[in-house]
């Protein structure tokens, strides 16, 4: 009771609260415009919140992070573009809906069921986190280092169909956060006696260019869009009545996204899998996904508003981060000396519970927020898109050059945003090399921390949690040769 | 398996043209880069082989030339997807706009961060073919935005510009202040 009201002291100011209403409702337009997306947003916005308070800039980033989603349902379900990558799957039946003249009910069906899955994944955060408070400690270097090593696994074998070129990618990302001065002997590695390579190529550098340059390059050299959406008509309450009658479907699919959300690496697209696949199989119309199933919406909806609450969880009890996002949060977090990880847990945690309100206020606020000013965001989301290249250039240059004032800073970024280009014309996983360099970054302090106890390899997976991960490591190795094998023998 | 199998070719991610080229460059980057490996890193007689400054870069980059070793043998035997000519050219094209944003950062420490934002988002407004009026004054507005937000609201570390220092006493530190 007491972490409670000490939870309520930290968040309960003007300024926490103005950051989370400022998040909440530019999340929703930030996820609603297409080619913005939360990733671009975050990264412009990181540095400015680095003066900040941790709390407000955390709030701040958290209200884009969790409300983004809500607002990329909006263009996905009136004109068949997703505004964010995670609402491609609610274009597949949120479409055809508005196709038949249903749009008003496809958004209320949206965004009733993001605010069940949101609101679902925060409860159980809450109720997880003296469990967590408990475990969290268990966790020395060993364990965490086992626990990034699972990340990296997990983040690879995710990407179905694209294993080598994420494998490949994360490996570059691992590299990259290897150049130069090592912590220990201060030996310089690959600086090429370069002396801004000297101190490493930082994390926001490579952030910026690969989600913010990358994106505003892409959309000045594509061909221009201009979405077109016509106004609804009507009130957008009737979805959270319809909600009911798709309630299992809605908490199946919302734990998927808790649980997938849990777990470094994995994410809300297999969320999505797991819980589209289940409703689809236990649909009395099957046959309707894909076309225009409501049970389809909510499974996909409900689904990814789950993972960024749960995402938290890996974030804050081991400061793992399980995808580019919560790596994001990371710095916000080192940079105001707050390091998550189990010590969070022990000494601060009214600070992780104020965190955890704060996403069950923000959405609250984004439900009422889009029940009232769909209209209005229609008109946002009109903005041609080589036009909004313009703008995300020019923000980039805050978030690269506010870091340092370093245009050698601005120019790393904006190679990266050459590469970030290519990499999302070829459809290749950008997040792989964000989390290489984090989670590298992690295995590399843990390993060396963990080694005045360790002798043989076998001492690594001595410990029950260490054994644990280590077998979860050897399990999904296993099972994913045995998938490969099965669909070869099978496409033979 | 008859509900299954729509669904795996729903998240199925494809391969894209100008795969192939990118790779060749990834490979022999890789290469390149592993080559240089006792060049670059220090090894040390002393201390475990997981200890040494190179072990990370080590594992890393042998990680990334086998997986790009694979890739590019996936790749290659992998159906053809023509217009991959197109696609580079495309790629190349980002380099343009890659300049004007240098061109930008390396102006504003000289003419100020808003004089330079006014200036630049027309013209690259211009650049990309818009000839209304109405787009130049609603570039010029969301520039002034941008920097009344981080630079006079949020205070973000960018410095006046130098021609800041011809202006008058009163006004020169105003702007350095907030532009």
């Amino acid at each position: 009771m007491d972490v409670l009201l000490s939870a309520f002291d930290i968040l309960f100011r003007w300024d926490v609260l103005f950051a989370l209403l400022i998040g909440s409702v530019g999340g929703v337009f930030i996820g609603a415009i297409p080619g913005v997306g939360a990733a671009v947003a975050i990264a412009i916005l990181l540095p400015a919140t680095f003066s900040l308070e941790p709390i407000v800039g955390l709030t701040l980033l958290l209200g884009i992070y969790g409300s983004s989603m809500y607002g990329g349902s909006i263009p996905a379900i009136l004109i068949n573009t997703p505004g964010t990558a995670v609402n491609a799957l609610t274009t597949y039946d949120g479409y055809p809906m508005t196709q038949r003249g249903e749009g008003r009910r496809a958004l209320s069906l949206a965004y009733s069921a993001s605010f069940f899955g949101g609101i679902l994944s925060v409860i159980c955060l809450i109720l997880f986190a003296p469990v967590l408070a408990k475990v969290a400690p268990l966790f020395g270097s060993r364990e965490i280092f086992m626990a990034a090593l699972l990340g990296i696994i997990l983040v690879v074998f995710a990407h179905r169909g694209q294993i080598l070129a994420t494998g490949m990618l994360a490996c570059f990302g691992i590299f990259i956060n290897s150049i130069g001065l090592e912590p220990i002997r201060y030996t310089k590695r690959y600086t090429f006696d370069q002396s801004w390579l000297a101190s490493g190529v930082d994390l926001i550098v490579v952030v910026l260019g690969l989600f913010a340059l990358s994106q505003a390059f892409l959309l000045l050299v594509e061909n221009n869009y201009s979405p077109k959406a016509t106004p609804l008509k009507g009130g957008l309450f009737q979805g959270l009545k319809e909600l009911w009658i798709y309630k299992r479907v809605a908490s199946v699919s919302a734990s998927f996204g808790i649980l997938m959300g849990m777990i470094p690496g994995v994410g809300e697209f297999t969320a999505q899998f797991m819980s589209y696949t289940y409703a689809q199989k236990n649909s009395e119309k099957p046959e309707l996904f894909g076309k225009g199933s409501p049970e389809g919406l909510v499974a996909s909806e409900a689904a990814n508003n789950a993972v960024p609450a749960a995402a938290m969880i890996p974030l804050l009890a081991l400061g793992i981060p399980g995808e580019a996002l919560t790596a994001m949060m990371l710095s916000v977090f080192y940079v105001h000396n707050v390091i998550p990880g189990p010590q969070l847990f022990q000494n601060e945690m009214d600070f992780v519970m104020a965190l955890y309100i704060s996403l069950l206020l923000l959405n609250g606020i984004v439900l009422i927020f889009l029940m009232f000013s769909t209209n209005f965001i229609l008109k946002i989301i009109q903005i041609p898109t080589r036009f909004l290249g313009v703008v995300i250039l020019t923000l980039s240059f805050v978030g690269v050059y506010s870091l340092r004032n370093s245009i050698t800073d601005c120019a790393v970024a904006a190679g990266f945003g050459v590469f970030g280009l290519i990499l999302k014309r070829l459809n290749l996983p950008i997040v792989a090399i964000i989390l290489g360099m984090v989670l590298g970054g992690i295995m590399e302090v843990k390993l060396r921390s963990s080694m005045a106890r360790v002798t043989t390899p076998l001492d690594f997976i001595d410990r029950p949690i260490s054994a644990a991960i280590f077998a979860i490591i050897v399990l999904v190795i296993v099972l994913h040769i045995r998938t490969a094998v099965k669909e070869y023998c099978e496409h033979k | 398996m008859f509900k299954l199998k729509p669904m795996k070719t729903l998240f199925k991610r494809d391969r894209r043209t100008g795969d192939f080229v990118f790779a060749v460059i990834f490979l022999i980057f890789s290469i390149l880069l592993l080559s240089q490996l006792d060049e670059q890193v220090h090894w040390s007689n002393q201390g475990k082989f997981i200890a040494q400054p190179g072990f990370w870069p080590a594992v890393s980059l042998t990680g990334m030339t086998i997986f790009a070793f694979f890739h590019l043998i996936g790749s290659a035997l992998s159906q053809r997807i023509y217009g991959r000519l197109k696609e580079i050219g495309l790629w190349v094209r980002s380099l343009e706009y890659a300049a004007w944003f240098l061109l930008y950062v390396w102006l504003v420490p000289q003419v100020g961060y808003l004089p330079m934002t006014l200036i630049f988002m027309p013209l690259l407004v211009f650049r990309l073919g818009y000839r209304e009026l109405k787009m130049f004054l609603l570039a010029s507005f969301i520039g002034f935005l941008i920097v009344l937000v981080f630079k006079t609201f949020l205070k973000v570390k960018i410095p006046g510009g130098e021609l800041y220092e011809y202006l008058p006493g009163s006004i020169r530190s105003f702007m350095i202040l907030n532009f």
